[in-house]
Parts: structure tokens; C-alpha cells; sequence
């Protein structure tokens, strides 16, 4: 590559960058900001970083929202596992059926999907919590499925037989030779889940019921009245605890290269 | 190797809750769909799209949606392209910024572009700054689509960036040995060969921006009117749950002719040069 067009590459990244991550920028400027309106600059505070714990309303939309996010993401990894290796033993024709409605939440518009799943609940369960979790593991399964496939597809059948053969019982040879190749597989569909969890606006609005507020549907309904700083904070930090996350497994990742 | 049939067992209780959780849903909506109030089969509610205020948002809905999707084609391919060439040891990293957005809250960062683009905002006080004339886009059209190109972005990149990486480097390399300029081996080579990921990313971008009411919300301030607003008030506001049903089921087909339409260009390029 050319001097000059790695230059025209790096700056087309950087203004990427900048177009994704300006709007963090202003919301990180705003949690210092010490004036309650959007655009005059008061000068800076950590006020709203102090006040944060004594805001009720916010931290009961975080305990939920935490709640619904592990509760959904955790049962999802564990009926996706399942279901992945299960379809990948299957007769081809059924494999293909349970592809096939495995497809369906993830082609389908958010709000058909909640729409649907709140028209069902509200038949036979009050929504809450409840309802949100079940409708948080209805979208995230299917990508925890298709994280795992894969993985089962690229697993060498060799491999097992020859535990097998060595005596390795079935429980042992899934521990020891299925498992740590599946595991990455897993992980990542954890994640994944996780993420669109935390993410999620739509479903969880239209299938929360009344009285239940995550932070998403918190912030929609303050919309109108005026956001309270104090969420820009708290934004601020959940931010940047998954940034320094990452570059500590980033981190890590060097070191083991290193030592190798 | 274990026993398969027993095995398959595995996915039980995932088919229970196919059945439950996707299926029955599905069914739900239908016959919302095709009833009134009273429980009496109609096809009213199917047929109100037909109403010029809906017929109007959904060929909005349309409108920006492809263009979001144009937009996000455009500006992903060469971020993919320089992110697969970049020589750097921890790609990982890099392409995991492209992630980490998601993990500020979305309708935070949503607000954050109305604090941006509003009248006396960040980006009009900047054109000042440096003598160019303020644009009011904020609560139009721009804005909205704006907002879904910045929210949709992510998802067209990574898809594009996989099946970049998953090019054989060899071929690229054979087509320049042959002759080949950079041009002739992007768009007769490495475009088909990432075709996969484009028509991924085509369909994570256009089908959740086509249904969007979120985005239209906040950046179109109830002047930009989108089937996704429509049926949203029809179930919180209006409380007419068939005919937000009826309108969901028009969406739903909506989504699957664009999907069939991607998946016949898949099938027809198969093998075959892009034109």
C-alpha cells in the first residue's frame, strides 16, 4: 500500500469512529455537566455521580434491567446449548424444520415479535418481569444456536470415537473432547445474548406490563418530561466498564501470545 | 459416537418452546389479524393499509429504509475492506470497537444526536464557528434516516468484514498475477466472493429499519409518521389491537418479499460475476 492511501484509509476509519462515537462523547460531557439543561455547559460536577445511588427510581430500573438481562441470557445459553447439539443429531428433515422456526424471531421486525409475544401473555400469565424474561430468551435463543451449530460442525466425529474406544465413558468423552471445543461457541452466544439484552427496547416494551420500567423504557418515558442527569452517569459508567473490560481481555490475549 | 436418536432428545425442550414462544405467537397475531372486536372473521383490519394516512407511512417507512440501507452499504464496504487489509496484530480489537457503542444505552445515544443536530446544537454551533450557514435538519426526514444509519451501521460492517476474511488471500492474489488492476479484482472478484456478508447485512439493516418507530420518535419529533409509529399507537394509544394486528401482518409480508427478492439475487449470482 501507498503512503498516501494508507493516510486516505486511516482517516476514513477515524471519521467512522468519530460519526459512532460522538453522541458518547456529548452523553460523557453531559454526566459532568453541572446545569440541568442539554446544551448550556454549567461548568463541572461529579454531582450526579454522588447522587446516583440515592435515585431510587433509577436503581430499581437497574436492578431490573440486570436481573431480566442475567436471568434471560443464562437460560437462553442453557436451551440453546441443548437445542444445537440436539439438531445437530437429527434426521436432516427435522434438523431443517427446527432451522427454519430458529429463523423466525431473527428475520422478523422487533415489533411484530413483541407485539405477538404480548398478545400470547396476556392470555395466560399478568405481565411483569416474568413476561419480559420469557420474551428476552424467545430472541436471544436462536442466537446462541447459531453460534453453537457451527461449532458442533466442525467438531471431528474421529475424535469421539477414538475416546470411545479408549474407554472414556459417554459423560467423560462430552467433558473432555466435546465440551472445550464447543465452549468458545457457548461463550460467544452468551455474549451475544447478553448484549441484545441489554439492548432491548422494543420487546421489552410492549411485553413489560405496568409498573415494570428497565432502564431503556425508564429513559423513553422520561423522554417527554426531561431526562434526569444522573442516568447520563450511570451510562457513563456501565460504558466504560465494558471498555476497560475489553481491554483487559485484550491484554490478556497479548500476554499469552507472548508467552508462547 | 452417542447414541443420535437418543441425542436428539437434547432439543426437546427447545421444540416445546418453538412451539409456545414462536409458533403460537404467530397465530395470535393472525387471528387478531382477521377478527374484529365482536370475534367476527373480517379482512378490515388487513385491508386498512390500503387507507391513504397508513399507504403513506409505509411507503415512507420504504423510502427511508433503503435509503439507510444504500447509505450503510457505502459507508461499511471500504470500513471492512481497510479493516480486513489493516496489518496490525489485534484486529480483534479494532473490530470490536465497532461493538462497543451498543453497549451505551441506544435511546441515550439516540437523544445524544437530538442534543447534536438540534437548532442552537453542537454541530449548528460548530458551522458557525467557522463562518457556514446552520441547517435545521432536526425533525425531518435527514434526521431520521441519520439516526438509523448511525444506529444500523455496526451490523453492516461486521457481516461484510467476515466474509471478507474468510476470502481465500491466494485468489486476490492470482487475479493480480493474471493482470488483473485493483479495480478489475475488486468488482470481479472480492465484491462476489463477499456477497454472502452484503446480502446479510442488507437484510440486519433494512428489516429493522423498516419497521423502526423509536428513531422517528425522537429524531422526527411525530412529524415523520412510520408504519412502526402506526402500529405502536394503535396498541398503546388508539387500543385497537386488530387493526394493529392487521397492519403488523402487512409489515410481516412486507419484510418477506424483501427477504425472497435478496434471496433470489443470491441464488441467480450463484457461481455467477456480479453485474
Amino acid at each position: 500500500m501507498t503512503k498516501a492511501k494508507k493516510g486516505a484509509s486511516y482517516l476514513y476509519l477515524g471519521l467512522v469512529f468519530l460519526f459512532l462515537y460522538a453522541p458518547i462523547l456529548v452523553l460523557i460531557f453531559l454526566s459532568f455537566n453541572n446545569s440541568m439543561s442539554r446544551t448550556v455547559w454549567g461548568g463541572f460536577t461529579l454531582k450526579w455521580y454522588l447522587s446516583l445511588t440515592s435515585n431510587d427510581n433509577i436503581m430499581s430500573a437497574l436492578g431490573t434491567t440486570i436481573r431480566i438481562t442475567l436471568a434471560s441470557s443464562i437460560l437462553a445459553t442453557i436451551l440453546g446449548t441443548s437445542a444445537a447439539i440436539g439438531i445437530h443429531y437429527m434426521k436432516k428433515r427435522h434438523a431443517a424444520l427446527m432451522l427454519g422456526a430458529t429463523n423466525i424471531p431473527l428475520l422478523n421486525a422487533d415489533i411484530v415479535t413483541g407485539i405477538s409475544l404480548m398478545l400470547l401473555f396476556t392470555r395466560f400469565t399478568p405481565l411483569g418481569e416474568f413476561s419480559v424474561v420469557l420474551a428476552h430468551i424467545a430472541f436471544s435463543v436462536p442466537y446462541v444456536i447459531f453460534n453453537v451449530l457451527p461449532r458442533l460442525q466442525s467438531l471431528s466425529e474421529a475424535c469421539i470415537e477414538a475416546a470411545l474406544d479408549l474407554g472414556a465413558t459417554p459423560t467423560y468423552a462430552f467433558c473432555k473432547v466435546v465440551w472445550p471445543e464447543l465452549f468458545p461457541g457457548v461463550l460467544s452466544g452468551f455474549l451475544m445474548a447478553l448484549t441484545m439484552s441489554l439492548d432491548d427496547f422494543t420487546i421489552t416494551y410492549f411485553t413489560k406490563g405496568a409498573g415494570v420500567n428497565t432502564l431503556s423504557t425508564m429513559l423513553y418515558t422520561q423522554l417527554r418530561k426531561g431526562i434526569q442527569p444522573e442516568l447520563y452517569a450511570l451510562s457513563t459508567i456501565l460504558f466504560l466498564l465494558a471498555f476497560v473490560l475489553l481491554l483487559l481481555m485484550n491484554f490478556k490475549r497479548d500476554i499469552k501470545k507472548e508467552a508462547k | 459416537m452417542f447414541n443420535k436418536f437418543r441425542t436428539s432428545f437434547l432439543a426437546a425442550p427447545y421444540a416445546v418452546w418453538v412451539l409456545i414462544c414462536t409458533i403460537l405467537p404467530l397465530l395470535y397475531i393472525l387471528g387478531y389479524a382477521i377478527t374484529n372486536d365482536a370475534g367476527t372473521l373480517t379482512f378490515a383490519n388487513l385491508l386498512a393499509i390500503t387507507d391513504p394516512v397508513h399507504l403513506k407511512s409505509l411507503w415512507l417507512s420504504v423510502e427511508i429504509a433503503l435509503s439507510t440501507t444504500v447509505i450503510c452499504l457505502i459507508i461499511a464496504y471500504p470500513v471492512a475492506l481497510i479493516l480486513h487489509n489493516l496489518k496490525i496484530s489485534n484486529k480483534g480489537f479494532v473490530v470490536f470497537l465497532f461493538i462497543l457503542p451498543m453497549w451505551m444505552n441506544f435511546m441515550l445515544r439516540i437523544l445524544a444526536w437530538q442534543i447534536i443536530l438540534s437548532n442552537n446544537g453542537i454541530l449548528n454551533n460548530m458551522l458557525s464557528a467557522i463562518g457556514l450557514p446552520t441547517i435545521h435538519i432536526l425533525y425531518t426526514k435527514a434526521a431520521v434516516t441519520l439516526g438509523m444509519i448511525y444506529d444500523f451501521l455496526p451490523y453492516m460492517i461486521l457481516p461484510i468484514y467476515n466474509a471478507l476474511s474468510k476470502i481465500n488471500d491466494q485468489v486476490i492474489e492470482a487475479a493480480a498475477d493474471l493482470g488483473a488492476n485493483w479495480w478489475t479484482t475488486f468488482i470481479k472478484i472480492t465484491v462476489p466472493l463477499s456477497k454472502d456478508g452484503i446480502i446479510s447485512g442488507i437484510i440486519m439493516v433494512f428489516v429493522p429499519a423498516l419497521s423502526s418507530f423509536v428513531v422517528s420518535n425522537l429524531l422526527g419529533g411525530g412529524k415523520v409518521l412510520l408504519i412502526g409509529n402506526v402500529i405502536e399507537q394503535e396498541f398503546t394509544l388508539a387500543r385497537n389491537w386488530n387493526l394493529g394486528s392487521g397492519l403488523s401482518i402487512i409489515l410481516m409480508i412486507f419484510v418477506l418479499l424483501s427477504m425472497s427478492i435478496m434471496n433470489r439475487i443470491d441464488d441467480s449470482e450463484n457461481g455467477g460475476m456480479l453485474v
